[in-house]
């Protein structure tokens, strides 16, 4: 073992090391299978397995006029945006620290700032790839037209991403430990996915809850998101919770964020 | 020679705790500088203020004419660091890892090169999680050296190695020297001061007790000569204690001890020839770098295994202290 190493010839493509980190970082979420298997693969499994059963297929008065299938498609996206921003997110980034992987890169010209970005970017493309999905399964499969409000459905899906991340980055902000991370991330998980309609839809909630629920990150989403489907824009005050929920969290997180 | 670090009346406290209590020191372009002491002497925050990892409450601090504060960004292309702990993603591969850590830097290493000259060439594709210990090691400093650093520290670079893979890495430190790379090595093992460094800077409770060459070092206790032997057949004490430059006689089951100065051996064997004693086993034990450190710290060095534990506490303190 002999170090005579100089100079590499070899010019380096992105100054910014965000290209690279992002790749890395997508291996990695890969790799560690969780973010796949509960994130992408298990929205796709519920919605098959909502998509076979024969009275999610028929119009409903609740609903109006809407299929319970047609209900779920939003509840599903939001199920994935959430289980990816709260689960997979947090315990990376708080393992990413608790293992000195943050530390290690704050030595480094580009700085663990950038991984941060780099793990953001990849929790958006998935997500934005599991939308999709869901969206061509639910069409081809089962016959769910596409949200008629496209630009309106897109938006709905960006805000709540933003939303659910930062309260994932302030999960990530204030747990000691990833594992700490991941069990208030799933303890967070489970009451949004209730007041977001996933075992009542919440067109069919009491009063009282429909109000909660239209006050929690998710909520918002999924109402958003049913709205855009349905071929309006979302409303202002889902987007503005949603807006609230993602500057607040998002600012108290990077105040209390800690590299080490 | 020009100096490359130099820190000046270092401060740092945790509270109450003061970590280091007034630290100077310079390292000298070129030289493997030797940070020697014991638990929880400052040796590790002294280093993390010189990568600028943490902030000084006083003194300054100068890395290649740059603050370690003011221009971390100039810094981390010019400061190879290599962690107590390590530093990467389980499931991240060793031929990835490296190469992300290149596309950080100006002017990188090449870092396939620099694998191979590692021994981590067949590792490529293995995961950090699956590396020995000795691998990780071996990672992590081509990881300090990816950015062509014109200054490496390395904290506790062997600890946690067996004996075969701290040699290697001995080797491997001497051939980055040897490159032109300075070093600043944090350690708690004398024989890899002693076998490393060109000058140790002894620290202890946050202060520098001393500066100097291994040798220098051992000078400075070099007070007395021990001097052991077999007898071939018993004898009486004051044979030897009435010389003039023996200090002392000690047996111990069939072994004499005796203590003296540097003219002591000589008066020893002498007297014992014209006695016709024959010295078996003969051995004259000098002062080691072992004993340098006991007499200027007053302890005993740490083992391993004490070491280890240290670092798990200093490891909660550090959270603690987050």
């Amino acid at each position: 073992m002999s170090v005579t190493t100089t100079a590499a010839p070899r010019a380096t493509g992105s100054r910014s090391g965000l290209g690279r980190l992002a790749v890395t970082e997508l291996r990695l979420f890969i790799r560690e299978r969780v973010g796949p298997i509960w994130g992408v693969g298990l929205p796709l499994v519920l919605l098959v397995v909502f998509g076979s059963i024969p009275s999610f297929k028929e119009p409903q008065r609740d609903f109006g006029g809407a299929t319970k299938l047609e209900i779920y498609v939003p509840v599903l996206i939001a199920f994935s945006i959430a289980l990816l921003a709260l689960s997979s997110l947090p315990t990376v980034l708080a393992g990413y620290r608790e293992k000195g992987v943050l530390r290690r890169l704050r030595t480094t010209p580009v700085g663990p700032a950038r991984l941060l970005t780099a793990q953001l970017v990849v929790n958006v493309a998935v997500t934005m790839v599991t939308v999709i999905a869901l969206l061509v399964v639910a069409r081809v499969a089962y016959g769910v037209a596409l949200p008629k409000q496209p630009a309106g459905f897109v938006i709905g899906v960006l805000f709540a991403a933003a939303d659910l991340q930062a309260v994932g980055l302030f999960v990530a902000a204030t747990a000691g430990s990833g594992r700490t991370a991941q069990a208030v991330g799933t303890l967070l998980f489970f009451p949004m996915m209730f007041f977001a309609g996933l075992w009542i839809p919440i067109a069919q909630m009491p009063g009282p809850l429909r109000s909660i629920s239209h006050g929690t990150p998710l909520g918002a989403a999924v109402q958003a998101l049913l709205r855009a489907s349905a071929g309006h824009w979302p409303n202002g005050w889902q987007l503005l919770v949603m807006a609230a929920y993602a500057l607040v969290l998002g600012l108290a997180a990077a105040k209390l964020f800690r590299w080490e | 020679m020009p100096a490359v670090i130099e820190v000046r009346n270092l401060h740092k406290s945790y509270g109450d705790t003061v970590a280091v209590d007034d630290v100077s020191f310079t390292v000298q372009e070129g030289e493997i500088f030797g940070i020697l002491g014991p638990n929880g002497a400052g040796k590790t925050t002294t280093v993390e203020c010189v990568e600028g990892l943490r902030r000084p409450d006083r003194g300054e601090i100068s890395v290649l004419g740059l603050d370690p504060q003011r221009d971390r960004a100039e810094l981390t292309e010019a400061l190879g660091v290599q962690l107590q702990d390590g530093a990467l993603p389980d499931r991240l591969k060793v031929g990835e890892a490296l190469a992300l850590y290149s596309s950080f830097y100006r002017a990188p290493a090449d870092w396939r090169a620099l694998m191979d000259e590692l021994g981590l060439a067949s590792k490529s594709s293995t995961m950090y999680g699956k590396l020995s210990g000795g691998q990780k090691q071996r990672l992590s400093i081509a990881l300090a050296l990816i950015g062509n650093p014109r200054v490496a520290v390395l904290d506790e670079l062997t600890t946690g190695l067996d004996p075969q893979a701290r040699r290697d890495t001995w080797q491997l430190i001497e051939d980055v020297r040897s490159r032109g790379v300075t070093i600043v090595l944090v350690t708690h093992f004398m024989e890899e001061a002693e076998r490393l460094c060109d000058r140790i800077a002894v620290i202890d409770t946050g202060r520098v007790v001393v500066v100097d060459t291994p040798a220098g070092l051992t000078e400075r206790v070099q007070t007395e000569q021990r001097i052991r032997f077999q007898p071939s057949v018993p004898f009486d004490d004051a044979l030897l204690t009435g010389l003039p430059d023996v200090t002392g006689v000690v047996h111990r089951g069939d072994v004499v001890v005796v203590t003296g100065n540097d003219n002591a051996l000589n008066a020893v064997t002498s007297v014992l020839a014209r006695n016709n004693i024959v010295a078996q086993r003969l051995r004259v034990e000098q002062a080691s770098l072992e004993d340098a450190f006991v007499a200027l710290t007053g302890r005993r060095p740490e083992t391993e295994q004490h070491a280890n534990q240290g670092r798990a506490a200093r490891g909660q303190a550090r959270t603690g202290r987050k």
